[in-house]
């Protein structure tokens, strides 16, 4: 038997088993460890559970991944406690067939491992099931908010040197927020053109 | 409460499909009245910022089963968001027959015989032919790579204008700068010039039998919340003699699903035959250091590449494989093109299956995004994709801002996968030679992932298997057209765009007959919106000499 959670308790309190219902908190540490096995990072803190520690440097959580998942425009936050629910659900009943034994201190999501975490996110987003579509938005949002600091305007975000816009080295706009690329071109010919090319450039 | 108005022409829809019979129209004599359900932006709206709202109030991502599709959602469709390769489809793609066996396209269209509509678009889209020094550093290194494997490559022609183009890579936000030749630029102002209404923010939900004497068509709609699509400010309808439907290929069949009973039936090719375009997107993760020593390329000092977010998406193209005696579904096209950091989660690192695209060696795969280089294959898919049962509103049921489910089910047969297994195998052939890359097709998580839909209610000659006439009359529906994406008969092996164009323009000539034999007063013959008339000449002596 394998014992996946140290009692060692984080910031988030309460129980979640199942389907049961979950404080806010619950929900919040069951997004990062969602969101964290999308794009894992360092533990904020030495008693960080919801993120795993998996990966040096920032990951989807320190990104803002949970304030881009709560963001008004985005239309999903109303769905959030359920969707923490049901990845609990799936987290029991994963370990449970594993004879995983996970601590009532944390959301069962929270308390898999990270390898854990990983294969049954990896169930969950590719086995055609009803919620499919609703855990690939979940993956499609965690990465956004390191890819592209979607709850935050680009420029601003840089401006603070948003974790994953560093880590893309994202470039920097000019002095009024707009991208230009004066030298953007090798300047040469590279390449041979196919032989059956129209006037236009085009395929005949 | 509702008010019915009544008009010459209503058409749906203001992308490539919708602008140009409208301009058409209006520029002959007609009143026409455009709907379009996205809102109405311009340039200075167009900002360089990936915040949710920004853009994702005018793009729409589309989930069906085994297919996403991405595509515009505002005035000018998906012409203000996409990345403007403009290209002429190879003419082995008109004698098509795909797994049916017999010629798809209609007979009256050919190559040469659509040559000259596509002159008439270019005259008003001016199609810039990069230079190989305009072509920015992605497509120069992709070509680069080409010529060292033996193949050849060409610098892709562009609706840009090239002077204007500041190679800021933000062109799915809409362009700041007004050098993307969308629709906002030429047919639809001209368009309204010529008194052509158009409404954004009205979605059309059905279409059916007008009441009143001489119009044929009553199309209601609602008014849509300029702050959340999903909720509707009002309602309406207008009365039409002619209808003119392009709401791209994931909006047109769903529209005409939904007005089924009300139009006393509807082909049976309506919602069949969908196509992605054979679209398949690779990843080339680019070793820095063999861009110098094989192919000696800098783009500055001491750095060979690191150019992946410099340029305009698209810059070169191979046409190697678009061989007119190869067998089908063997032939494609292989084009550099740049994808923003949206769609980074897609590109798979490792051969794990479950995982290979998310978790610790993705992030790692992310340290490198810089000397990314990426690849859309353009296949001969088999037009495997069909709508289910349409949803009570809209083209698919919103979930988000800008996320929206799709009854469309797409599961790519063996011969769209024996294509896509040709293309992975080119594009490794090429980018992996002597270790230059590492090349990954996008996860296939979500299905396969278009841009260019297209087919879901076909021209042809076939009733059984079209769902339009040559003409790109509804069969069965005198005065319903349909002349966007949705009536391309297959997928193209090149971008879809120019063709979308050229068969609306070609469309346009039979839309005006039929209105001016639905009673209005009407003419054919309009010069380009900016008053040239060589593309006219062209097209003239084509007709008169039928
Ligand atoms: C990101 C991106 C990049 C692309 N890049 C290229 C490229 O480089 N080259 C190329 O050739 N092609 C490209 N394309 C594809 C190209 O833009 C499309 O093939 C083309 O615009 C389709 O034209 P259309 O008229 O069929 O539809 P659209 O241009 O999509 O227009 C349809 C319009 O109808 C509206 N509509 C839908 N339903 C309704 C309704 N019920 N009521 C009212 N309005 C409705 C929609 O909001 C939309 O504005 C790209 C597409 C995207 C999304």
């Amino acid at each position: 038997m394998t014992i996946t959670a140290s009692s060692a308790a984080a910031a988030p309190t309460g129980t979640a088993q199942g389907g049961a219902a979950l404080g806010a908190l619950d929900t919040v540490a069951t997004l990062e460890a969602f969101a964290d096995t999308m794009v894992p990072g360092e533990k904020r803190h030495r008693h960080d559970r919801a993120v795993a520690g998996a990966a040096p440097g920032p990951g989807a959580v320190h990104a803002g991944a949970v304030t881009l998942l709560q963001l008004p425009e985005l239309g999903v936050g109303v769905l959030l406690p359920e969707l923490a629910a049901l990845l609990n659900t799936e987290a029991t009943a994963w370990a449970l067939a594993r004879g995983h034994v996970l601590l009532p201190s944390q959301p069962p999501f929270v308390a898999l491992d990270f390898e854990d975490r990983t294969h049954l996110a990896g169930k969950l987003l590719s086995s055609a099931g009803l919620h499919q579509k609703v855990y690939v938005l979940l993956a499609l949002f965690s990465a956004a908010a390191f890819d592209t600091a979607a709850h935050l305007h680009t420029t601003d975000a840089l401006d603070k040197r948003h974790p994953g816009l560093t880590w893309l080295r994202f470039p920097a706009p000019g002095t009024d927020g707009f991208w230009r690329y004066p030298t953007y071109s090798y300047g040469k010919r590279l390449a041979h053109e196919h032989p059956h090319t129209t006037a236009g450039g085009h395929p005949a | 409460m509702s008010v019915t108005e009544r008009t010459d022409v209503l058409v749906v829809g203001s992308g490539f499909g919708g602008s140009i019979p409208a301009y058409h129209l209006a520029a002959g004599g007609a009143r026409v009245v455009v709907l379009e359900r996205g809102p109405r932006l311009g340039s200075r709206d167009f900002a360089h910022d990936q915040r949710i709202g920004s853009y994702t109030r005018i793009v729409d991502l589309v989930q069906g089963d085994g297919i996403t599709v991405v595509a515009g959602n505002c005035v000018g469709g998906s012409s203000v968001v996409y990345f403007a390769a403009s290209l002429r489809a190879p003419s082995f793609v008109f004698e098509r027959q795909g797994s049916l066996g017999h010629r798809l396209w209609p007979n009256a269209l050919t190559r040469s015989t659509l040559d000259p509509w596509y002159d008439r678009v270019e005259e008003t889209l001016p199609v810039a032919q990069q230079r190989w020094d305009q072509v920015p550093y992605p497509g120069g290194l992709f070509a680069a790579a080409c010529e060292r494997a033996g193949r050849t490559c060409n610098p892709v022609p562009v609706a840009v204008d090239l002077a204007r183009c500041t190679n800021c890579n933000w062109m799915l936000n809409g362009c700041h700068f007004d050098a993307k030749r969308s629709m906002l630029l030429n047919y639809l102002p001209a368009a309204t010039a010529a008194g052509a209404e158009v409404r954004a923010l009205h979605e059309v939900q059905t279409i059916a039998p007008a009441t009143s004497p001489g119009y044929r068509y009553r199309v209601a709609y609602t008014v849509l919340d300029p702050d959340d699509y999903r909720l509707s400010q009002g309602a309406g309808a207008v009365e039409a003699k002619v209808v003119v439907l392009a709401g791209g290929a994931m909006g047109t069949p769903v529209l005409l699903q939904r007005s089924a009973a009300l139009l006393g039936g509807i082909p049976r090719a309506v919602g069949r035959y969908f196509s992605g375009n054979g679209d398949r997107v690779s990843i080339a993760d680019v070793d820095e250091g063999k861009v110098g020593e094989l192919l000696g390329l800098e783009s500055s000092p001491g750095t060979p590449y690191e150019g992946f977010p410099v340029g305009k998406p698209i810059g070169s193209m191979s046409y190697d494989r678009l061989d007119a005696d190869a067998e089908e579904f063997t032939r494609f096209s292989l084009q550099q093109i740049y994808f923003p950091g949206i769609t980074n989660i897609l590109a798979q690192a490792t051969d794990r299956p479950e995982s290979s695209w998310f978790g610790v060696e993705k992030k790692e795969l992310r340290s490198r995004w810089r000397s990314w280089l990426s690849v859309l294959a353009m296949t001969e898919d088999d037009n495997e994709g069909r709508f289910g049962l349409p949803p009570a509103t809209g083209s698919f049921t919103r979930v988000a801002s800008s996320v929206g489910l799709s009854t469309l089910r797409y599961r790519p047969t063996a011969n769209t996968l024996r294509g896509w297994k040709a293309a992975d195998e080119e594009a490794r052939a090429v980018l992996e030679r002597d270790g230059l890359a590492r090349v990954r097709p996008w996860s296939e998580v979500v299905g396969s992932l278009s841009a260019h839909p297209l087919s879901s209610c076909r021209m042809g000659d076939d009733p059984a298997t079209s769902a339009l006439d040559d003409r790109n009359e509804l069969r069965g529906h005198p005065g319903l057209f349909v002349t966007d994406g949705a009536a391309v008969p297959t997928s193209l092996c090149v971008n879809p765009s120019l063709t979308i164009a050229a068969l609306a323009e070609r469309a346009s000539r039979h839309i005006v007959e039929g209105a001016a034999e639905s009673g209005v007063d009407v003419r054919y013959g309009a010069p380009a919106p900016d008053g040239s008339t060589a593309g006219r000449r062209g097209v003239l002596k084509l007709l008169n000499h039928r």
